[in-house]
């Protein structure tokens, strides 16, 4: 199955990925090359095959609806790009 | 004492023959000397090192020690370490020191051990050549040119250059068996859970699982007894108790049933692979070991489902880098959304944004039956095999990648033939089960790996049969050249 450069640029979109023109006829290529390859799924008879999400089937644990993390906003802030007062500084949003 | 394996080093520091701070000296002088060459780490830890050192020796003195306490050793990129640089091989992460450490680091410094840095990686644990580092390629010391796999090839290349006697790796597809293979080394990715991933950056957390990188079976025993165990930070993380893996390591193999799969072993395979793996297996039965041909019919279907599930599980997790509450941001962004895309899209190299692409791909709106779905229906076909399989054999041998070690760009444009590298490899991270690789024998003067896979959390009788084989073969003692 092969990827138009459309649906490249829209999924790009989507996951918030700058391309380049130039990088784009690269893309278009390899990322049909990969689906070709992943197509092969296609063949395979998975009627009545329930999914796999977890090799052992484990479920989430429950915990009790307690409080057990410090608050080290402080610490967590100090990795920010930018960030004041607590906040952590981004473009303006809202007008 | 660089050629001293983990056990030896353990054995000498506890007969008061070294210490742990002369030995953790040399370690990083010999580091510093020669990784030049190899480029295996990406940074070093030199202070906390010898802190750690001179605290080990404080405990060994006072007999409180574990086999660990005072041997220097290496961590992946990938592991989050408290105060110490932990980049995971991008861009992204160049200026990232982690608050916290993940628990596999909390378990190797409660067990002494000391950490002497952190080895490069293919980004985000994407390649299996360590060529998609922002850190520059890994070089294999078996050869100038040579690719030491990946994505743990920094770990593998340091271990192989006996700059460490051990380190620690990541198995997402064959990121710890694929480079063991290629450097001649021992590696072990246990079962889907048995070690926690809290802390651990992830990939494809369906698939992901920590694990070691040494020259023996012994020392990888070693490792796990301080990595495995339950810890309830990671969701995903197995409640069972964790035997003492050294303990079966003498255990006699007479009578181990071996499967061997057809598939493994088709016409597509190298002859000079395949006629050095039976070798290695022919080893087995001389030591009492049976063997039979198996077949696991959907191994043809393990890469492409491991190509959806990989980048669509990479792309959910790649998302929270946004350039906003740690790790790369650009430069004056015009609004939000520029700030993310120019960010993401400095911070992310080549393959990983491939990878993101597909992922997106695979789970938007229209598409996610015919993929993810799809995809995770055939990795339930597949364990079905394996199921199958282990009721009627203990382990399952065959070889752990198509060739040896292979020149550096020879796959780099190509991105489906680099998946290839993993075809063997892949297949037991879908099904979650334990594998590993140890050096079985040589081809072109080149190290190969021998692939032992296990049944669910029988870490120890691979570990047995590894150890077995190592008491009788020298292929692990074989050092590249300039290494010893």
């Amino acid at each position: 199955m092969s990827i138009s450069k459309e649906q490249i640029e829209q999924v790009a979109y989507l996951a918030r990925i700058q391309i380049s023109d130039a990088e784009k006829s690269a893309l278009e290529s390899k990322l049909s090359s990969i689906l070709d390859m992943v197509d092969e799924l296609q063949a395979a008879d998975t009627d009545g095959i329930t999914p796999m999400a977890h090799p052992l089937d484990a479920t989430q644990r429950l915990r009790p609806d307690e409080v057990t993390e410090p608050n080290e906003r402080e610490k967590f802030q100090k990795l920010a790009p930018e960030a004041e007062n607590g906040l952590y500084l981004v473009p303006r949003v809202v007008e | 004492m660089h050629t001293k394996t983990l056990s030896e080093l353990s054995r000498m520091l506890d007969s008061g023959e070294t210490s742990s701070e002369e030995l953790t000296r040399e370690t990083l002088d010999r580091i510093k000397a020669q990784d030049s060459r190899y480029n295996s780490f990406i940074t070093l830890a030199e202070e906390q090192a010898m802190a750690s050192a001179r605290q080990a020796d404080e405990q060994r003195a006072s007999g409180k020690a574990s086999a660990l306490t005072g041997v220097p050793f290496a961590h992946k990129d990938i592991f989050c370490t408290r105060d110490l640089r932990t980049t995971c091989g991008s861009r992204m992460l160049d200026n990232f020191v982690p608050p916290y450490n993940s628990t596999v680091a909390e378990k190797l410094d409660e067990a002494g051990a000391v950490c002497v840095g952190k080895t490069n990686m293919d980004e985000f644990a994407m390649g299996s050549s360590n060529e998609t580092s922002y850190y520059g390629p890994v070089t294999n010391p078996w050869g100038d040119k040579l690719v030491p796999g990946g994505s743990s090839g920094g770990s593998a290349a340091a271990v192989a250059a006996r700059l460490v006697a051990g380190a620690t790796a990541t198995d997402t597809g064959g990121s710890i068996r694929q480079p063991a293979a290629l450097c001649g080394l021992t590696g072990l990715k246990p079962t889907y859970g048995r070690i926690s991933r809290y802390g651990m950056i992830a990939f494809a957390s369906s698939l992901d699982q920590a694990g070691t990188l040494t020259r023996t079976a012994e020392d990888s025993a070693l490792m796990l007894n301080a990595m495995a165990g339950f810890d309830p930070r990671d969701s995903t993380c197995m409640d069972r108790a964790v035997p003492d893996y050294t303990e079966g390591l003498n255990n006699d193999i007479k009578g181990l049933r071996i499967g061997l799969p057809t598939e493994f072993f088709s016409d597509d395979l190298d002859p000079v692979m395949a006629q050095q793996v039976r070798e290695a297996i022919r080893e087995y039965e001389r030591l009492g070991a049976t063997v039979t041909e198996i077949s696991l019919p959907h191994s043809h279907l393990a890469v492409p489902a491991y190509y959806v599930i990989a980048p669509a599980e990479c792309s959910a997790n790649l998302s929270r880098f946004d350039g906003v509450r740690y790790g790369h941001r650009c430069e004056n962004p015009q609004d939000l959304n520029d700030l993310y895309l120019r960010s993401r899209s400095e911070g992310f190299g080549e393959e990983v944004k491939r990878r993101i692409l597909v992922g997106t791909y695979a789970l938007s709106a229209g598409f996610f039956d015919a993929y993810y779905l799809k995809a995770q229906k055939v990795r339930r076909l597949i364990q079905q095999d394996f199921i199958q399989a282990f009721e009627k054999v203990d382990v399952i041998m065959g070889p752990t990648s198509p060739s040896p070690a292979f020149a550096q760009g020879d796959k780099t444009d190509d991105p489906v033939n680099m998946y290839l590298e993993d075809v063997f490899t892949i297949s037991t991270n879908l099904a979650g089960l334990p594998a590993m690789s140890i050096p079985g024998g040589m081809v072109n003067n080149l190290p190969i790996g021998l692939q032992i896979i296990g049944n669910y959390f029988d870490e120890g009788r691979l570990l047995n049969a590894a150890h077995q084989f190592q008491k009788v073969t020298d292929w692990h003692e074989k050092a590249p050249e300039g290494a010893v």
